[in-house]
């Protein structure tokens, strides 16, 4: 599957789930959609015809609050059908503002406060591990979840059991729900935290497929540790007007900002 | 598998050594072992977590709701330690609200045992039902109430003394204060029929529907607040029902945190908790109904 054109249809259903639903938090789906996007078409090992396939690779996103982008994923991957899509945030949907499994395949977990997703994929590595199983346990995270402190006890755990087949992936966006990260709680140096606390640490250009492929398409040895992935990406990324920028974590896109979004969406060329 | 957030010196050691690789401890991080206790349970595994007081409950009370409960894990959480019974450690280690907040949760059943045979048997009940469950357990010190062999099934109730016309319901370890208090109203002339309700939820409704029917009075008494827990649970499932009905007296802790210090049966004793406290009261609430009877070494 090609990851870039999967990025761009993730990116559209966004703008255009987030304006039917007029619900919030594009900007964040806009920042992981090439993670996402890598993830779905190309590392996980999945069966969408099969979701609850044993040997699948477990997908968890803690950051709940982007959970169209996942829906998205989803969807196009064929897990369920793409027209379920427009019904994000509808009366009556089962496709909520926070990513939910109930009545949705695909879905390992439900998110949507923070910092509970790396505790049960640690949960899921540990079973993997002692079962003797061969499935990974990705992770995506935010840069502002990495506050809550319950991340940091499972950030302890995994080292601790060497849980090699766990991977926590950061959508390091730089701004957290108020502002930049560095102003609210700074994280720096960021990087060598996840290193003392004893993963391995790669960081990378999350919008760069190449570099995404290649950094997690993980098979650590057992008794290897974990792996964070930290992805330095842009909030809002693909749509000039929502990069960087505060206001697009809790603004719907309608009007003349949902066409020009779309627009801008619609001009992308690939290589 | 047995998760313990780094407490039960010596006592898991039976356990660890039997099952090794069932046995995780996760350090003292509540919140990550109900994570992770979930993870292990979405893989088919049947978690039992462990702590002391209100460390396995209302330090993790998200992950138990939004991770066990919405996604129906097959977690159990015990709590060892239910009411008083650290009770010189301070407020910190006195868990009396734990039974309300967790029959609040979607899904979960609920469990206080009375002694030591209820527990063996409600552990086995909790292990083979699926899906979440919370144990409240004393120390492991209370009186062996149950003499004979007792069969017990998913949210019934036992009845020690069927016959009465007041009823005591009791949940948890203060079963032996309520058998106490049964014989002292005997003495003074009340015949009162005794309870043990292990299950707050599901409640025995059929059992309470009955009592209701027949009994002058009903008294609940438990080592947790009034509100939620056995007394909030019978109230509820009176008020829902048809008909006349006795008046309900709740015997537990009001409003309030306990700034004493003392054991267990001092601090019961404090509120009002003691059998001779728990006699006297029913003794006076009977006597209100029935302003002719005698009141028998019973001060105002």
């Amino acid at each position: 599957m090609d990851t870039r054109k999967l990025a761009l249809k993730i990116r559209r259903h966004a703008i255009l789930m987030t304006n039917q639903g007029k619900s919030s938090h594009v900007a964040s789906i806009l920042s992981m959609a090439d993670i996402v996007a890598v993830l779905y078409g190309h590392i996980l090992r999945k069966r969408p015809d099969e979701p609850r396939w044993p040997e699948r690779d477990r997908f968890i996103l803690s950051k709940g609050h982007a959970g169209a982008g996942v829906y998205a994923a989803l969807a196009e991957t064929g897990y369920f059908p793409v027209d379920w899509l427009p019904r994000h945030c509808a009366q009556g949907s089962k496709l909520c503002g926070h990513v939910s499994h109930i009545g949705i395949p695909g879905v390992e977990l439900s998110t949507g406060s923070l910092g509970h997703g790396l505790s049960v994929g640690a949960g899921m590595a540990y079973a993997g591990k002692l079962d003797n199983k061969n499935y990974r346990v990705f992770v995506l995270m935010s840069d502002g979840e990495c506050d809550e402190g319950s991340n940091w006890e499972a950030i302890l755990f995994a080292a601790h059991h060497r849980l090699a087949n766990l991977v926590a992936v950061v959508d390091y966006n730089k701004i957290q729900s108020l502002g930049p990260v560095e102003e609210i709680l700074g994280l720096e140096p960021f990087a060598a935290k996840w290193q003392s606390f004893g993963w391995q640490v790669k960081e990378i250009d999350g919008h760069d497929h190449d570099q995404l492929m290649a950094s997690l398409d993980i098979r650590s040895e057992p008794g290897s540790p974990p792996t964070c992935v930290i992805a330095h990406t842009i909030k809002g990324k693909g749509v000039s007007f929502m990069e960087k920028s505060v206001l697009w974590h809790y603004r719907s896109p309608q009007g003349e900002e949902f066409q020009a979004a779309l627009a801008e969406l619609e001009d992308v060329i690939f290589a | 598998m047995l998760l313990t957030a780094d407490l039960g010196f010596g006592v898991l050691n039976p356990f660890i050594e039997a099952f090794t690789e069932q046995y995780l401890n996760v350090g003292v991080a509540e919140q990550n072992m109900t994570g992770v206790a979930t993870g292990l349970a979405l893989e088919g595994k049947i978690v039992f977590t462990y702590s002391i007081g209100n460390f396995p409950t209302l330090r993790c009370l998200e992950q138990i709701r939004n991770d066990v409960c919405y996604h129906d894990a097959n977690v159990k959480i015990v709590c060892i330690g239910g009411g008083f019974c650290y009770g010189p450690l301070g407020i910190s280690h006195h868990a009396t609200e734990d039974l309300a907040i967790m029959r609040a949760l979607p899904g979960m059943r609920v469990m206080a045992p009375g002694d030591l045979a209820e527990t063996r048997l409600i552990t086995r009940i909790a292990y083979e039902t699926s899906g979440p469950c919370y144990l409240r357990l004393g120390r492991g010190g209370e009186a062996q109430i149950h003499q004979d062999a007792l069969n017990l099934s998913l949210g019934q109730g036992i009845s020690l003394f069927p016959e009465g016309e007041v009823a005591l319901l009791s949940t948890g370890g203060i079963l032996g204060n309520a058998v106490g208090a049964r014989e002292r109203l005997e003495a003074w002339g009340v015949k009162a029929s005794l309870h043990s309700i292990p299950f707050l939820k599901p409640l025995d409704r059929s059992l309470i529907e009955m009592l209701s029917q027949t009994v002058r009075l009903m008294a609940t008494i438990e080592e947790h607040s009034i509100i939620g827990g056995l007394g909030g649970a019978v109230a509820e499932a009176l008020a829902e029902m048809p008909g006349p009905k006795p008046p309900l007296l709740r015997i537990g802790l009001r409003e309030g945190f306990s700034c004493e210090v003392g054991d267990q049966e001092y601090l019961r004793k404090i509120y009002g908790l003691s059998t001779d406290s728990i006699a006297q009261r029913v003794y006076k609430a009977i006597s209100k109904k029935n302003p002719e009877a005698k009141i028998y070494g019973v001060s105002n």
